[in-house]
């Protein structure tokens, strides 16, 4: 495999899965030129007059739809770990005698376990996309065919859009559908909040399936995919375990040094002054982002100071938040349990977004680079304020990238952290897997102190004089491998093996992630 | 026939984070053999090793089988649970292998620094150590007491010792409970070398207990040249504690504070704890006075629920107006609250202020008296306003 040099210094495939790469040229370097890509042109001659799409099941669909070997598949994540329907497609793939898939999910959980069966006997070839979990463990030990390809929300988008990815055939899962193909994902026995992730994928594919476990009469509204993207209509008997779909109720962290963590955070945002009228922030689901969104909200209460929109992951806590008016709007990418779901049934000001509206690069403009702050997490952060969220340590690669690399946009970027788990320092002197330039990385917090980007020469003059434990990151690094008992040894990798790729937001290679030695 | 000893130590179960379980096989011949199995392996694999080989050589063990299950231990961690394994095989052992000693927690306590919260730690969860310090308590207290299982008792003393000599406290005060007497009279030898601060002395009914803890930590702090002063807190958890606690405040010069216990008594006096705490009052009125009369500082028992902050708030502000200095915290975030509610109210600042004021100018027109107004006041008065203004500028 040759392997070229990128901006940021590091190798990656000049070629992956036969198609020639672009390496990663540098935040805002890379500028495409051309058309996106179309989905072919279709005739009303060919659907039924009276809008009735459904077929009989998943395999006429996929027979109808033309699933031949060697085809990209779609699906994506917004049931998470609750997913039934893409363990049963691939079960239905298998029993047509298909072989080489290259799946396309937004993500995978751990749910989806059952598809390394797929990947040993062929039936899929390789993933591109988020791998969680036991497929990263998969891939990680070199055991799959293709490599690995991951991206962003927004990546996906860019992807498909780009026409870099050609999806053959799209299927999406549909809490609550219409024969026409009309969908939504805010009602019905498994309603999961929004269905953005499939969007581009219904623009897009060649083919879209919708399948339901909630067939209603025409018309399905509001309607967040458009039946008149929609090829055909399929009824399941259950999408999945809405107990796994979306939790009853997301839980704050109950330990006490993420706590310190997510309270520090929240002094930063009052003391840097980005909590003031008419600002904007975004945290997700981890136990330290609703930890911090309880403690800003207590703050912005008590100085009287109202956002002008939250971006979820939205859950309870930013749902109250809007209800008591401490915002005017959630912009939700995802909806992380059933008040949010709720909320964004019955509530104009709670915004469905995709990750076209907020995450897409090869757009104009975008949400993300808008929100004032945006707490985010981390597995690794070098002294350079590079950050990985891919990989662990020790080489495995066990987690997606989400819309993590499109909220680096945002004005500051605060990585909530701790400075080690267990003995696993997270501080390093250099990321295992380079996820996120450390250019677009402003603050990092940890419970042993707050270390900020010195290119925010802003943010360090704004906070002088506050009581938080702000601290050079080196100074954080070097207690961290004291406590850990010295610098921690490199991952065991077999630097001659790729298995996966690490896409840029704007389609360019960042990284490799290569075979871990066992 | 070969003779073997085998022996264990530390905890097995991956929910033990921070810890490690180690079996010891010693034999007669066949070399070291090291089986590892460890979640850090790719990064500290191969110093774990060596830590291992390292300690076979001091302990002079050639022969032997090594077991290890690790769930991310520290360094000291991993010291205690091996040299525990060790002595498990050979009692009779008295050689320490002791950790380096941690240059930031080289620092002195007074006798009368402020000991508003101190946060328990059980003695052998080592997975809690090293963050405590980050929650600013005044004082860390490593347990070896109550939270410490009997058959744990040997593996707490040597956890206890490397935490007091690496993790770093963070500037909190470093204080141990000790086990009840005699047994705790066993547990000084692996504190008071390592710089504790102050050795709480729980279920103490009598000065002696602590004349003998007194005897016993002047001994040991000759023979390891130890400098420093190091405190007492008896802790008084029975009736006929209370009856003696005077004569218990007042048992040493380096007792700096009066504890009470009050599951302890208020079992012992045949009720139970209330909210409302009628039970306990004369006990709590008792500690303050014979604290305040030996000059120490009267210290209140823990709050043991920890999702109540409102009702901790509550009991601190009564602990307070009762007298009480400080409260114990069982759990990091009952810290804040603690310290919030113990801090002067507005009038007891501005109050404060004003006597000091009248103090200082007193002071430079060189007055023997001072008043404000037509009203003289004394010493203590101007101390405890000045002790006011302090808590002050801690709570900043």
């Amino acid at each position: 495999m040759k392997m070229i040099k990128n901006a940021a210094g590091r190798l990656v495939p000049e070629v992956v899965n036969g198609k020639k790469q672009i390496p990663y040229k540098g935040v805002g370097k890379y500028k495409p030129s051309g058309k996106k890509h179309g989905p072919p042109i279709r005739s009303c001659a060919d659907y039924p007059e009276d809008g009735n799409k459904v077929v009989k099941n998943l395999r006429e669909a996929l027979k109808k739809a033309g699933l031949k070997n060697g085809m990209t598949i779609s699906t994506h994540h917004h049931l998470r770990n609750g997913d039934a329907l893409t363990n049963l497609l691939f079960d239905t793939i298998k029993s047509m005698g298909i072989k080489n898939i290259r799946w396309f999910p937004s993500a995978s959980f751990p749910v989806h376990e059952h598809l390394i069966n797929y990947l040993e006997d062929g039936t899929i070839h390789h993933i591109e996309g988020s791998m969680n979990g036991p497929l990263g463990r998969y891939a990680s030990e070199g055991k799959m065919k293709g490599l690995g390809v991951l991206r962003s929300h927004g990546g996906r988008w860019q992807a498909i859009q780009d026409g870099e990815v050609h999806i053959d055939i799209a299927v999406i899962a549909a809490p609550t559908a219409d024969p026409f193909g009309n969908a939504t994902g805010d009602r019905g026995p498994t309603a999961c909040g929004l269905l953005g992730f499939a969007l581009a994928d219904s623009i897009y594919a060649d083919n879209v399936i919708v399948a339901t476990d909630n067939l209603v009469p025409f018309p399905c509204t509001p309607w967040q995919i458009q039946g008149n993207n929609v090829d055909y209509v399929v009824e399941v008997d259950s999408l999945g375990d809405p107990g796994k779909i979306v939790s009853g109720t997301t839980q704050v962290t109950k330990s006490p040094d993420r706590l310190l963590i997510a309270e520090y955070i929240a002094q930063f945002f009052e003391d840097a002054g980005i909590m003031k009228d008419g600002f904007s922030f975004q945290a997700g689901a981890g136990g330290i982002n609703l930890a911090f969104a309880v403690y800003l909200r207590e703050r912005m209460k008590e100085k009287g100071v109202k956002a002008r929109f939250i971006r979820g992951g939205s859950t309870k806590y930013l749902v109250e938040m809007l209800e008591e008016g401490l915002t005017d709007y959630i912009l939700d990418g995802q909806t992380f349990d059933l008040e949010g779901v709720r909320s964004m049934r019955e509530n104009p000001n709670h915004i469905n977004t995709s990750p076209f509206t907020s995450y897409n690069y090869h757009g104009k403009g975008n949400f993300a680079s808008l929100v004032d702050a945006a707490v985010l997490g981390a597995t690794e952060v070098d002294i350079n304020f590079n950050a990985n969220v891919v990989t662990h340590s020790d080489g495995y690669l066990l987690h997606g990238i989400g819309g993590w690399q499109n909220a680096l946009f945002g004005k500051t970027t605060i990585l909530a952290i701790p400075s080690f788990r267990d003995r696993i320092p997270v501080i390093v002197d250099e990321v295992t897997t380079l996820v996120g330039p450390g250019e677009l990385i402003d603050v990092i917090v940890t419970e042993r102190g707050i270390a900020i980007n010195p290119r925010r020469k802003d943010l360090i003059k704004a906070t002088k004089g506050s009581t938080l434990p702000i601290r050079p990151i080196e100074d954080i690094y070097e207690e961290v491998n004291s406590i850990c008992g010295g610098k921690p040894a490199k991952p065991k990798l077999n630097k001659k093996k790729v298995i996966a790729v690490i896409k840029w937001v704007d389609g360019t290679i960042i990284d490799s992630v290569y075979q871990v030695r066992k | 026939m070969v003779k073997t000893i085998k022996a264990n130590a530390g905890k097995q179960g991956k929910s033990n984070r921070s810890d490690c379980y180690i079996e010891l096989t010693i034999h007669k011949s066949g070399g070291l053999k090291i089986d590892l199995k460890s979640k850090v392996e790719s990064m500290y694999g191969g110093s774990i090793r060596k830590l291992l080989k390292d300690m076979c050589r001091f302990y002079k063990i050639k022969n032997a089988e090594i077991y290890v299950e690790d769930y991310g231990a520290l360094p000291g961690t991993l010291m205690a649970r091996f040299e525990l394994a060790i002595e498990r095989t050979k009692p009779e052992l008295q050689k320490e292998y002791l950790p380096e000693f941690n240059k930031n927690n080289l620092y002195k306590t007074k006798k009368n620094r402020f000991r508003r919260s101190r946060l328990y730690l059980p003695g052998n969860t080592p997975k809690l150590f090293p963050n405590a310090g980050l929650h600013k308590p005044d004082g860390i207290i490593l347990d070896l007491e109550d939270s410490v299982s009997p058959s744990e008792k040997d593996a707490a003393q040597l956890l206890v010792r490397n935490t007091l000599r690496t993790i770093d406290f963070y500037g909190a005060e470093r204080m141990v409970r000790i086990n009840q007497l005699p047994k705790g009279l066993d547990d000084l030898k692996f504190i008071v070398p390592h710089n504790v601060h102050v050795i709480l002395i729980p279920k103490c009914e009598s000065a002696d207990d602590v004349l003998k803890v007194e005897e016993k930590v002047r001994v040991l702090k000759k023979e390891s040249n130890v400098k420093n002063e190091i405190y007492f807190m008896p802790i008084i958890e029975s009736a006929k504690g209370i009856i003696n606690a005077y004569e218990i405040a007042s048992a040493s010069k380096n007792n700096c504070a009066l504890a009470i216990g009050l599951e302890d008594y208020t079992a012992d006096i045949g009720t139970q704890r209330t909210n409302e705490g009628k039970e306990s009052f004369f006990a709590r009125s008792m500690i303050v006075n014979a604290a305040k009369a030996a000059g120490i500082q009267p210290i209140d028992t823990v709050f043991s629920d920890v999702n109540d902050m409102e009702g901790l708030r509550e009991s601190v502000l009564e602990a307070k107006s009762l007298g009480f200095e400080g409260k114990g915290c069982i759990h990091p975030r009952q810290i804040k609250v603690v310290h919030e509610a113990f801090a002067p109210t507005k009038e007891e600042i501005e109050k404060a202020r004003k006597i000091v004021d009248a103090f200082n100018e007193a002071k430079k027109k060189g007055l023997g008296v001072v008043s404000i107004g037509s009203k003289m006041i004394d010493a203590p008065v101007v101390k405890r306003a000045e002790n006011v203004l302090k808590l002050v500028n801690k709570n900043l």
